[in-house]
């Protein structure tokens, strides 16, 4: 049965009407418009649909909505194109289809909040939910280790 | 003198009018039919265009893929959109430019060939005297056919192309909506597909009035073994879509006993031919030396499962799609439904990265299908599920090669044996209708016979042919044509078992004579580039001739041409073989002719390598009885984050050779090295892919 739900996303109060098991992937999407967050397999596997939940990366795919109010939601959009990161992601041109890309820069902006400096290693481990088809991984640990430096100035 | 044929996609769209537009806002639009698939072939062809007409890269922009628009170029595919589509843009481009050259001359009664270009407009140094495309646009007729008249610029005034042009596609990626998955219709609703539970299932019973009844389902359609459901709401759909899964049920035949790759092909009945012979074969020689490798059947594995969006709009059917072939498909499209192919469009929109014929076009003919059946725009997209288990796989393969080597060391004698199934099943090549949904429907459509691509390009027999100079050669080709799994092109086809097991046969050899592996490739290649490429990535990975191998750690060298007409790729694995083969680093070096993009092409080289390293460690598709068994990332892992070495690309400039595909030539090369890396640190071959900790402890033994 669809219920009202009051959601904090990207700083934003919005209300939305729809069943407590919803996926909030798809209310992101399909309810607020923000198609940055993707659908990738709907079991939690391969991070495409990764957001910020209080700064934890969460796959949204595998989150019901009920879950969500009263947490801070952040998703690409939220992030912006001045962040660090998608500056990073442009400046290595660290993407081929880009379809994971969003959920990676996610689960890396994570990461950066409570490790300003993490190494190659540090990253990987950051990145153990996130699945990229193309390859290029040598290129997203580069951009996320450039985000890093940038954030530090 | 006779000019020099067009290129094929000039060929088939000869008008100039078909390629380029002068808008009124001052800028151009360059139609192509070459679509963006992840590659970054819109920045590499805008590169392209703007270079040749002198525009600034702002002043163009791609339409690239849609029926309604741009032309015919087939499919995207075969690291072809360079070699054949960057080339017909360039020659329109440059012919469009001396047109409008002539007319801004004659105009201004000025010699054509003092006047200058920049940004669009031509005009005399010294002088207030200019015209500009937009200028002349009304005057200067592009409904006339190309002759490839007009000489391209030389590569020593190329501005645009030669640089790393950054990607036109990525901000808006980054931004949010970008992809196909993201359009929104009014009034569209959200549909799946409840698909058999194996290959050839008929549809035994479906109680229609309980998935009418699940909530927020809208609409029902089923025709013959085809059943989709739609749902106002996208969570409803896929809820829904679950839950009606139980109120089916289907006769399934079973699939064949599973077994190895080498061992069921061999068992399949095969169409043996020889496809390729040079010299005496079977002249022999003094040692010989046989195997038999083998790669398993692949997944395209995209990340995002297959969508699209249809709506009937106006009398025709429009259908927005991340398909390779957005004409092909739309032929496809309204055969299958019986439409006059101009009541179709197809619209071209990104997707996730397909690598070859995945599930792509089938979601299109889907939603073409319900949305044509309930007279409303529908989006579709495929689960997880769907993408992994029920689009077509890149063909199991085994090739035996037996050789043998003269008294000087040098191979004499070269036998290469392929058993594969077709590598090219893709909807509108060859007869019949390759679309998943179309074989499901009432009238069904016969799945079409399996049918390889011939070489030189070749489908399982891509890059079976040797480059090395061995005197005596053949390749014969066991095709398979029963399909018991769905096949279809996987980036490279045939190319990365064959290159693989050449290039493991070469090491094994070399080993076998205390040769080391480079210096033994190089002595029995002729071919200056392909030298230069192994001598490339050998000196930036400090490769130390004859260095030891053992105790773990090993590094291993393989080649290929790719095609053996397009790139020339080499590859240096360096491995560390312990409970697990860790891949430390890789180096590869590339020679592709005229690069348009240089970071665009290292980014292909990067993921060729990532993706076959995936291949070669990791990937394998498993069924049982009862049908496919990797459905999902837990069944079918891929390389992670975790797993990736380091990689190093050498490019080797040749800006003045015409420029070579290049999306595809790192993977056989890589898998060849790896093999031989992991050989060099344990002593010990495996032929066998993937090369997982279970099969080198197998190969130990």
């Amino acid at each position: 049965m669809p219920e009202a739900f009051t959601l904090k996303v990207n700083g934003a109060t919005r209300e939305v009407r729809a069943g407590g098991d919803t996926p909030l992937l798809y209310v992101l999407r399909n309810d607020l418009g923000l198609k940055g967050t993707r659908f990738g397999c709907g079991t939690g596997h391969c991070g495409a649909c990764t957001v910020l939940i209080d700064g934890r990366a969460v796959q949204s795919c595998d989150t019901p909505l009920w879950s969500a109010p009263g947490h801070e939601i952040t998703t690409i959009e939220g992030l912006g194109p001045d962040h660090p990161l998608p500056r990073a992601i442009v400046a290595e041109q660290a993407m081929q289809c880009g379809y994971c890309v969003n959920g990676i820069v996610m689960s890396a902006a994570a990461l950066l909040a409570r490790n300003p400096d993490p190494s190659r290693e540090e990253i990987a481990a950051a990145l153990e939910r996130n699945l990229c088809r193309c390859g290029t991984h040598v290129r997203v640990l580069r951009a996320i280790r450039r985000a890093a430096k940038d954030s530090g100035r | 003198m006779s000019a020099p044929a067009l290129p094929l996609s000039l060929r088939q769209n000869p008008l100039l009018e078909q390629w380029l537009r002068f808008n009124a806002d001052r800028t151009v639009t360059a139609f192509s039919g070459k679509v963006e698939l992840g590659q970054g072939i819109v920045t590499a062809i805008a590169q392209i265009a703007a270079e040749e007409l002198g525009l600034e890269p702002a002043q163009l922009s791609i339409v690239a893929g849609d029926t309604r628009l741009a032309p015919d170029e087939w499919y995207t595919a075969g690291s072809q959109s360079i070699e054949v589509g960057g080339a017909a843009m360039r020659l329109v481009c440059a012919e469009v430019r001396e047109l409008f050259r002539a007319a801004a001359a004659r105009e201004l009664e000025v010699d054509a060939a003092e006047l200058r270009l920049g940004s669009g407009v031509f005009d005399l140094p010294g002088t207030d005297l200019r015209r500009s495309y937009w200028e002349l646009a009304p005057r200067v007729s592009l409904a006339r056919e190309a002759s490839g008249s007009a000489a391209p610029l030389p590569a020593s005034e190329h501005v645009l192309v030669g640089t790393s042009a950054p990607r036109r596609d990525i901000p808006a990626k980054l931004a949010g909506a970008a992809f196909v998955h993201d359009l929104e219709l009014p009034g569209m609703l959200h549909a799946r597909v409840l698909r058999p539970p194996a290959y050839g299932a008929r549809l035994a019973s479906l109680d229609e009035a309980a998935v009418r009844a699940l909530p927020g389902v809208a609409a029902l359609v089923v025709s013959g073994d085809f059943v989709a459901l739609a749902a106002e709401r996208e969570e409803q759909a896929v809820a829904a879509l679950e839950r009606a899964r139980r109120a089916a049920t289907w006769d399934a035949p079973p699939m064949p006993e599973p077994a190895e790759a080498a061992e069921f092909l061999a068992a399949l009945p095969a169409q043996t031919s020889s496809v390729h012979a040079q010299g005496a074969p079977g002249a022999g020689g003094a040692r010989r030396f046989e195997a038999l490798y083998s790669r398993p059947y692949l997944a395209h594995a995209s990340i995002g499962p297959s969508c699209a969006l249809a709506a009937p709009e106006g009398g025709k059917l429009r259908i927005w799609s991340h398909t390779q072939g957005p004409h092909l498909l739309r032929g496809q499209i309204a055969r299958a439904l019986g439409l006059a192919e101009d009541a179709v469009e197809v619209i071209h929109r990104d997707g996730a990265g397909c690598y070859g014929h995945n599930g792509a076009d089938d979601a299109a003919f889907d939603a073409a299908l319900v949305a044509h059946r309930l007279g409303r725009p529908v989006r579709l997209q495929w689960t997880r599920e769907d993408e992994l288990a029920w689009s077509p796989f890149g063909s199991a393969m085994a090739v035996k090669i037996a050789a043998a080597v003269g008294a000087d060391g040098a191979v004499s004698d070269w036998r290469h044996e392929i058993w594969s199934h077709s590598h090219v099943q893709r909807p509108g090549r060859g007869e019949g209708i390759n679309l998943l949904g179309a074989w499901h429907m009432d009238p069904p459509q016969p799945v079409p016979p399996g049918v390889d691509m011939p070489l030189p390009a070749g489908g399982g027999d891509r890059n079976a042919v040797p480059l090395y100079a061995f005197p005596n050669q053949e390749v014969v080709y066991h095709f398979l044509p029963q399909m018991p799994l769905r096949v279809s092109a996987l980036r490279t086809l045939g190319a990365f078992a064959n290159v693989f097991a050449i290039e493991s046969m070469l090491d094994e050899i070399a080993a076998a004579l205390g040769a080391d592996p480079l210096e033994y490739r190089l002595r029995q290649l002729a071919d200056e580039r392909a030298r230069a490429v192994l001598r490339a990535a050998a000196d930036a990975a400090g490769w130390a001739p004859g260095a030891a191998g053992g105790g773990g750690s090993g590094r291993g060298i393989a080649f290929a041409r790719y095609k053996n007409f397009s790139a020339y790729c080499s590859v240096v694995a360096e491995v560390e073989a312990g409970q697990t083969l860790r891949l430390k680093r890789v180096v590869a070096a590339v020679d592709a002719g005229q690069v348009v993009n240089p970071d665009g092409l290292k980014n292909q080289i990067e993921g060729g390598i990532v993706q076959a390293a995936s291949w070669t460690l990791k990937e394998q598709v498993r069924w049982t009885r009862e049908g496919i068994a990797t459905r999902s990332w837990e069944d079918y892992p891929i390389l992670g984050f975790g797993e990736v070495p380091e990689i190093e690309v050498v490019l080797l400039e040749r800006p003045d050779l015409p420029s070579l595909g290049v999306g595809e030539c790192a993977a056989g090369p890589t898998a060849g090295a790896i093999a031989n890396a992991l050989a060099h640190a344990l002593g010990v071959r495996a032929r066998h892919l993937p090369l997982t900790p279970e099969r080198i402890a197998a190969a130990m033994e």
